[in-house]
């Protein structure tokens, strides 16, 4: 229960705020987030903010109290109810935002949050793929939203939205509208699982039930119909959004309420009533008229309180019976009668039957539907058609598992312990008394709502009876419609079991195949570039070498001039051609010793080198680590097979590897002149040689520099050093400890290191 | 002088590389010291041919009466050849421990850490 004192006390914090907020106040609070980048960690409470954290505070609580029952039992409670808290206080912080980019945090904390929530009970597969499947549909939409924001902080030159709004720019004029709309609405429509990323939210239903009556009822999936509420003053108003949000909301609404018969697990109908209820409100924000912005807040609240009711509801009858198939389910009024009267309350107020909340919403929605801007049957019949099959799968689920005949119960069903009815009955009572007295919360809580979004305070007044007029015979239609889908379910189901064998592709298909293609593309890169062997991948470095040089070479036009080799001594190309001889020796002998001799010889004209540059220094080093190295190689590579072993493996000249290394060196020669061709900018020597002797106190020019001007440098190179050798070192005395003889070595050094 | 240099620069890099494509690690080793060595000969290149005149500064001057070679890419090869030795005496050591452990010299059949892909592998979509 402790777990529900947060939400709780939330709860309170934000009534609290209620009459501020109605007068008209808005509250604000920001620290500077980035000040660099003008960035604001900046809160701002309003109607619309003010309602959704009511909301998310308030179901939040009663999904707590109901969660501390059901989950016992379950492993990890601790972090169920950890993630559950982080979940909440995300969405808060989403619908609390006033920077967008604040907002975009808050909205991916929740798309992780959710992540983990949904695969809460990650031992089984499908729970995991369901939750990564609504991690990238709902991640990939979000970061199509961040783009759209930014776009619009750069248009409206600010990122706080009460700025954008007060300043009245107009973004729907700007040549970037178009963009901004298309981008924000991806990651509205992916949040809210609107057609044709709906799939995500009815696999989702992998999760424990309370996740599912939090995360699909107040929470989670209200979040994109947030934002499309908060956008509208800024992006609303154009026939593209009127089009894009009615045409989208109502073949949401169509289908999924249409698909919500087909289904027999009971999580899964609601899953499709909820995707059905989104449509919706997204087809009302739509529209636009101050009408169809009142239908749609109040549908926001009845939809909350039904759906979190059934959900819970379907909770405790899986808790009961262990099974959620409507078919293996009839006659549990007997057994559960108090489950029965919560799932039936919700049920009627989902079906829109008066005196109950959801009648109010049917109301609003048909009267915002008839005085549509434009296509008013058409949204008026979509809306009636979405309310039928809604009546129908309401009685779906809060009356068909609970009348007909009795069925034998391995273990007789009962109602539930107190903690998960007492919130559910909250909120199934909530929709009755407010369907009775809607002046209750019209003027505190809708009325500030709808004017957050439409910009001015709205004429509304809340009442069940609306007298003798057009929408309540629509009503009347929808309820006998809605009945008579009931009555004949199966028939519906049988005729949607065959229309679901007719359509030949779904989204959910195309996104099995993205991800599998996505997978099959990694492999298939991974083979290509990681291959493992080092002679590739060092084709692709000199590769890649030359490409870029040549390219660079061809771009910029720059080859050398001249190549005068007159003014070479003879020394210097005895040397050359002692470098030469020995490269051409190394490459074509056969015997291991000759190759270390020809090597010795590169290293001695390269000294040669060194010295008819005035490199006395470097010559001596030179010599001496190539004397060094030589007897090294010599030492260790008598202990390898020779190379007339191994003859048969090599055979001629590689011709491909003879390209790519002719290739390389010709360019190193061209760079080289390309280099030499332009004068040297000296002043770096200049100022060694001038202050080698007054600052250092060294005439060896070259010394200073080493142990003086850049000794740091020479501190790295001799750790570089000490750290080659103590690997060395390492790969010769630590061996994995296989045979007897090695062990025992082993064995005596950790004797001795324990001695010592 | 510089033109001479860059040439013979050019066929050094040209056998190292060479070399250096080849199966067999132990001429890999030695395309690695020969690609070492035509590196400090490039930056050699780079800092200009002034005369065999060292770089040094006589007694009781402050600074070289004439021109004499240039210190800095002097410096810096030398901080590379023995870091090039550091470098090189270890792989020495690794190819020999890999020859022990592996049986092989042949880089194409060293796949402990990143082995041959199997025809299977394709079968990703679990």
């Amino acid at each position: 229960m402790i777990v529900a004192a947060l939400p709780a006390a939330l709860t309170v914090f934000f009534a609290s705020l209620v009459p501020e907020i109605a007068a008209g106040q808005v509250l604000r609070w920001a620290v500077p987030w980035i000040p660099g980048l003008d960035i604001e960690f900046s809160f701002l409470a309003d109607g619309l903010s003010l309602l959704f954290s009511l909301l998310i505070s308030g179901i939040g609580v009663v999904v707590m109290v109901y969660a501390a029952a059901y989950m016992q039992g379950y492993p990890q409670v601790g972090r169920f109810f950890i993630i559950m808290t982080l979940f909440m206080l995300s969405m808060l912080g989403a619908v609390l935002a006033d920077n967008v980019l604040t907002l975009f945090v808050f909205w991916e904390l929740t798309t992780l949050t959710s992540y983990f929530l949904i695969g809460f009970t990650h031992e089984t597969a499908t729970s995991r793929a369901a939750a990564l499947q609504a991690l990238l549909v709902t991640g990939i939409g979000g970061l199509a939203m961040l783009a759209g924001l930014v776009l619009l902080g750069l248009v409206g030159d600010s990122y706080e939205l009460s700025v954008l709004r007060a300043s009245g720019v107009d973004v729907t004029a700007d040549p970037l509208y178009g963009a901004i709309l298309v981008l924000v609405l991806l990651g509205a429509f992916a949040k809210s699982a609107q057609f044709p990323f709906h799939f995500w939210l009815p696999n989702a239903m992998a999760a424990p039930t309370p996740v599912s009556a939090y995360l699909h009822s107040a929470t989670m999936v209200k979040l994109g119909i947030y934002l499309m509420a908060r956008m509208q003053p800024l992006l609303g108003g154009t026939e593209a959004w009127l089009l894009t949000l009615t045409i989208v909301g109502g073949i949401t609404a169509v289908m999924s309420s249409v698909w919500s018969l087909r289904q027999t697990d009971l999580k899964q109908l609601l899953a499709y009533t909820t995707v059905m209820g989104l449509g919706t409100l997204t087809l009302f924000l739509g529209l636009g008229t101050e009408a169809a912005t009142t239908a749609a807040i109040a549908f926001l609240i009845i939809h909350c309180f039904y759906k979190a009711t059934l959900f819970l509801a379907v909770g405790a009858i899986d808790h009961a019976t262990h099974t959620r198939d409507r078919d293996a389910l009839s006659g549990l009024a007997r057994v559960m009668p108090l489950t029965f009267g919560i799932a039936l309350a919700a049920g009627l107020s989902m079906a829109g039957v008066p005196p109950f909340l959801g009648f109010i919403g049917k109301e609003l929605m048909y009267e915002a539907a008839v005085t549509a801007p434009s296509a008013a049957w058409l949204v008026a019949g979509a809306a009636l058609a979405a309310n039928a099959l809604m009546i129908a799968a309401a009685g779906l689920v809060a009356l068909q598992p609970f009348v007909g005949r009795a069925r034998d119960w391995p273990q007789p069903p009962h109602d539930p312990p107190v903690a998960m009815w007492i919130g559910p009955i909250v909120l199934a009572i909530a929709g009755l008394v407010l369907g009775l007295a809607p002046h209750l919360i019209d003027q505190r809580v809708i009325a500030p709502a709808v004017a957050a979004v439409a910009g001015h305070d709205p004429h509304l007044h809340l009442k069940l009876w609306h007298g003798f007029n057009l929408p309540l015979l629509l009503s009347v239609v929808t309820v006998a419609a809605g009945i008579g889908l009931y009555v004949g379910r199966e028939r519906v189901r049988c005729w949607l079991g065959t229309a679901e064998r007719l359509i030949p592709g779904s989204a959910e298909r195309a996104y099995d195949h993205a991800l599998a293609g996505l997978k099959r593309l990694a492999a298939w890169q991974t083979a290509l570039l990681q291959h493992g062997q080092l002679r590739g991948y060092l084709t692709t470095i000199f590769g890649t070498m030359i490409v870029l040089i040549a390219a660079a070479s061809l771009r910029g036009g720059v080859w050398p001039t001249d190549a005068d080799l007159t003014d070479a001594p003879a020394f210097a190309w005895f040397a050359s051609a002692l470098i030469i001889a020995g490269s051409v020796i190394t490459i074509i002998t056969r015997y291991r010793l000759a190759a270390i001799c020809a090597l010795g010889a590169v290293g001695i004209g390269t000294a040669i080198l060194f010295v008819s540059h005035g490199a006395v220094d470097v010559a001596l080093t030179q010599l001496l680590v190539d004397t060094l190295f030589v007897v090294l190689l010599a030492v260790a590579l008598l202990k390898l097979p020779s190379f007339w072993d191994l003859r048969h493996r090599e055979t001629g000249l590689r011709v491909g590897a003879a390209a790519i290394a002719v290739a390389v060196g010709s360019l190193m020669t061209m760079v080289l002149l390309v280099i030499v061709s332009v004068p040297l900018d000296r002043r770096l020597t200049a100022y060694f040689e001038s202050n080698s002797v007054p600052l250092a106190h060294g005439h060896n020019i070259v010394n200073v520099i080493l142990v003086d001007f850049r000794a740091l440098d020479t501190l790295g190179e001799i750790s570089v050093v000490a750290v080659a050798g103590l690997a060395a070192y390492a790969l010769i005395k630590l061996r994995p400890r296989r045979d007897p003889t090695h062990q025992s070595q082993g064995r005596s050094a950790a004797d001795q290191s324990a001695t010592g | 002088m510089e033109a001479l240099l860059a040439i013979t620069v050019g066929a050094m890099t040209a056998a190292g590389v060479y070399l250096m494509l080849s199966w067999n690690m132990m001429r890999f080793l030695f395309g690695l010291v020969v690609i070492g060595n035509a590196a400090n000969l490039a930056i050699l290149t780079v800092g200009r041919h002034y005369g065999p005149a060292p770089p040094l500064v006589p007694d009781g001057q402050t600074a070289p009466a004439e021109l004499v070679a240039n210190a800095l890419p002097q410096a810096l090869i030398l901080t590379a050849i023995v870091i090039s030795f550091g470098i090189l005496a270890f792989t020495v050591v690794l190819l020999y421990r890999a020859y022990e452990e592996m049986g092989t010299i042949s880089g194409d059949d060293m796949r402990v850490a990143e082995p041959r892909p199997q025809p299977d592998q394709s079968t990703v979509g679990s």
